[in-house]
């Protein structure tokens, strides 16, 4: 009984994607394909200086000498880079004064997703309450930006990239490509070139930014390569809490997402940074879905200077996706909390790399992957100590929880130590929702998605206890959606 | 209230269950013994409605209403409780997140409103009080941690939260030393007794039994019930042993 109730609920497909839908805004789009002529039209549209397209041209012409990596465990059919554009943006495209200004359409779609920004506005205005300042990127363009005066009034600097481009020349070439270099890997260089927009988040010495700074992604174009730049930069002493949260609608062809995100932590600096990403996943055949190729990297440069990244990924059909952390500085600290939820054809390879180079640093890793339906979910990660690193402590766990029978959990735990004196911990465990735990959660009255929701948001605890609040609430819903209909 | 007739149930094609009948009215506590194996547990899951646990003949009503037909958290809802032998740990869900989602869901069910969190506290903690429960544990995982005493007294908080119509109890006393024994059987007659309710004790031993008096006992044997009493039926088993009585 139980076998065929499995079968059933295995065949039913997972819940709909609840946010599929494309927003009618006319756009602009670069010519179709790539080439350097791509590279000088998004240049030349972002109204850019000599400087900034001669670094394109040659991240380009680099890219055009390297290969697609095949060393995850991923099965991605080959991609058509000509069958792509590389850039669009919303017609509408000047700086507005408010959100009354923004395109009714665009603000509907914000809505539609449940983060309304008129929402947000409130949520901010109350006094004492916390401040949640929206850089709302609809598509490859910033087309709202609020509360730039307040964080200008703490020097904090939060633009659009290519504001910052054309605003902080100096900033952005001193650290631009420091983190992940142009040549990094195959998506980063690809970034490197054609990349349209972002975030570029300044914080200058001894500044606690007053709120937190939230970047909502969409991509809405058909097959409009997305190419996000973030870079943010934490001087002496200085914190940020930095938020960035993706869903797109439904799609039939794959869209290509390789975004590159730098962040660099000086003295006694920190930097949190956190995702919930829920891009269409594709159908339950597989077909269509975000292919998600992020390379992001923070340096800890500074001495007890401190980066946590903590992820909640639930979308995409393939994800790439390791955010690391080098920790250059003395006593510098590295966070990585992971919570990748995989159901039907899904595919994800994701983890981290611990890079310890300074004497004292210490990194946390707390990966948690549960796969569902017939999808594949793999922890990759590094933990790599130099020889002159004395003192160096790891942590690492890896949980993997599988609904069904179909699904696959991989733990590629790499580990590089030389210097003696590091201490370095791995435990992995793999299990499976008990029949016990289901039965038990449905004799106390919750259906069998509110009981599958339950648990699998106990198993993800401790990575979703690590989000900020408005995040947290957020995430929840979402692992319970994603994995609807995947347990008999 | 609950009206069993002619019930036969089995586990991957094994039967376990060969045409019990049992009628249990509002007001009344039964109880059932018998030897390891006669299928007391099996009798509970099929009940509680645990998938696996195949109904092949017979029928059970509850409040006239087919009770096999439900999921086990639409007969949750409908009032029924099931009281695990062996509670199940929830790692990362704290008791007071289960309960209330549960019990919320039940209401939801009912057509009720949900309680509020601060209703819902002030519940949970009178519960926890009375059963003698840290209410530091109600900040804790499901059952982690908890010894065995505990688990089972945290089985009675949820049945005091939840309180139910009908309870069954599967084994509720194993584990539990004397004086848990008795927080536990004051617990089940606190929240039990009631004329508009009913119990369901599943024994092995007698002793649960001094405190919470049953107006009936059944010995299960070998899929079905082989004899019915009063409350000295328990006792007469304890001194000469299932073998002889059951038979």
């Amino acid at each position: 009984m139980m076998a065929t109730k499995n079968a059933e609920a295995l065949a039913a497909v997972s819940k709909k994607y609840e946010w599929g839908f494309a927003t009618d805004v006319e756009q602009d789009f670069a010519p179709k394909g790539l080439s350097e002529d791509t590279v000088r039209y998004i240049s030349a549209k972002k109204g850019e200086p000599e400087w900034m397209l001669d670094w394109r041209l040659k991240a380009f012409r680099k890219w055009l000498t390297m290969e697609s990596p095949d060393w995850a465990k991923l099965s991605i059919p080959p991609i058509d880079y000509q069958d792509a554009y590389y850039y669009a943006e919303p017609k509408q495209k000047k700086t507005i004064a408010s959100l009354d200004e923004l395109d009714p359409e665009i603000r509907r779609t914000y809505e539609k997703l449940g983060i309304p920004i008129a929402e947000q506005e409130v949520l901010a205005g109350v006094e004492g309450a916390r401040k949640v300042a929206v850089d709302a990127v609809f598509d490859s363009v910033s087309v709202a930006t609020t509360f730039r005066e307040e964080l200008k009034a703490a020097g904090v600097i939060f633009l659009s990239i290519s504001e910052a481009i054309r605003e902080y020349p100096d900033l952005v070439k001193k650290w631009l490509g420091k983190v992940v270099p142009q040549h990094d890997n195959y998506f980063a260089t690809l970034n490197s070139a054609v990349f349209s927009d972002g975030t570029f988040v300044y914080v200058p010495e001894g500044v606690r930014c007053p709120m937190e700074l939230s970047t909502y992604f969409r991509i809405n174009a058909e097959n409009t390569g997305q190419f996000e730049r973030t870079l943010i930069v934490a001087d002496k002493g200085s914190y940020v809490s930095y938020l960035e949260g993706c869903t797109a609608p439904m799609r039939d062809e794959n869209q290509l997402h390789a975004a590159v995100v730098e962040l660099v932590a000086l003295d006694d600096a920190e930097i949190k940074y956190s995702t919930v990403q829920n891009w269409y996943p594709g159908d339950e055949n597989g077909v269509g879905g975000i292919y998600n190729f992020v390379t992001k990297r923070a340096l800890c440069q500074g001495k007890n200077s401190k980066v946590s990244w903590t992820q909640v990924e639930t979308g995409s059909a393939v994800t790439w996706k390791y955010p690391s952390c080098v920790l250059a500085g003395e006593n510098s600290v590295g966070e990585f909390y992971s919570v990748a939820v995989t159901n039907n054809r899904q595919q994800a390879d994701t983890g981290t790399k611990m890079i310890h180079l300074g004497k004292g640093s210490r990194s946390t890793i707390v990966s948690k992957g549960i796969s569902a339906g017939r999808s594949d979910n793999t922890y990759r990660g590094l933990v790599r100590v130099a020889p002159t690193a004395e003192g160096v402590r790891n942590f690492t766990q890896c949980d993997s929880l599988l609904l069904g029978d179909q699904c696959g959990a991989h733990t590629v735990p790499y580990i590089e130590v030389r210097n003696p004196s590091a201490q370095i911990e791995h435990e992995a465990t793999t299990s499976k929702i008990s029949e016990d735990q289901l039965f038990y959660a449905m004799s106390r009255g919750l259906d069998q998605e509110a009981a599958v929701a339950l648990i699998v948001n106990g198993f993800a605890r401790e990575v979703l206890q690590q989000l900020p609040m408005e995040f947290a609430v957020e995430a929840q819903k979402l692992l319970g959606i994603s994995l609807e209909g995947s347990v008999g | 209230m609950l009206k069993i007739e002619d019930l036969h149930a089995e586990i991957d094609g094994k039967p376990i269950l060969k045409g019990l009948t049992l009628s249990v009215n509002a007001g009344e506590v039964h109880a059932i013994m018998g030897p390891n194996g006669a299928g007391k547990s099996t009798l509970g899951y099929v009940l509680g409605g645990r998938p696996g646990y195949e109904v092949t003949e017979g029928s059970v009503t509850f409040d006239g209403q087919d009770l096999l037909e439900l999921e086990p958290h639409e007969r949750a809802a409908a009032g029924v409780f099931l009281g695990f032998q062996y509670p199940v740990e929830i790692p990362g869900v704290s008791n007071v997140q289960f309960l209330r989602e549960s019990l919320n869901a039940q209401r939801a069910g009912r057509g009720e409103k949900p309680l509020s969190g601060a209703e819902f506290l002030k519940l949970a903690r009178s519960q926890a009080d009375a059963l003698g429960l840290d209410q530091e544990m109600l900040k804790r995982p499901v059952n982690v941690g908890f010894s065995g005493g505990e688990k089972k007294r945290n089985e009675m908080v949820q049945m005091g939260i939840i309180d139910p119509k009908f309870a069954i109890l599967d084994e509720t006393d194993s584990g539990l030393d004397i004086d848990a024994l008795r927080i536990v059987g004051d617990g089940i007659n606190r929240i039990m007794r009631q004329p508009t309710k009913a119990v369901l004790l599943i024994t092995h031993y007698q002793r649960l039994l001094d405190y919470v008096k049953p107006d009936f006992v059944h010995v299960l044997a070998d899929g079905r019930i082989t004899r019915s009493g009063g409350a000295e039926l328990a006792h007469q088993l304890e001194r000469e042993g299932y073998a002889e009585i059951a038979a």
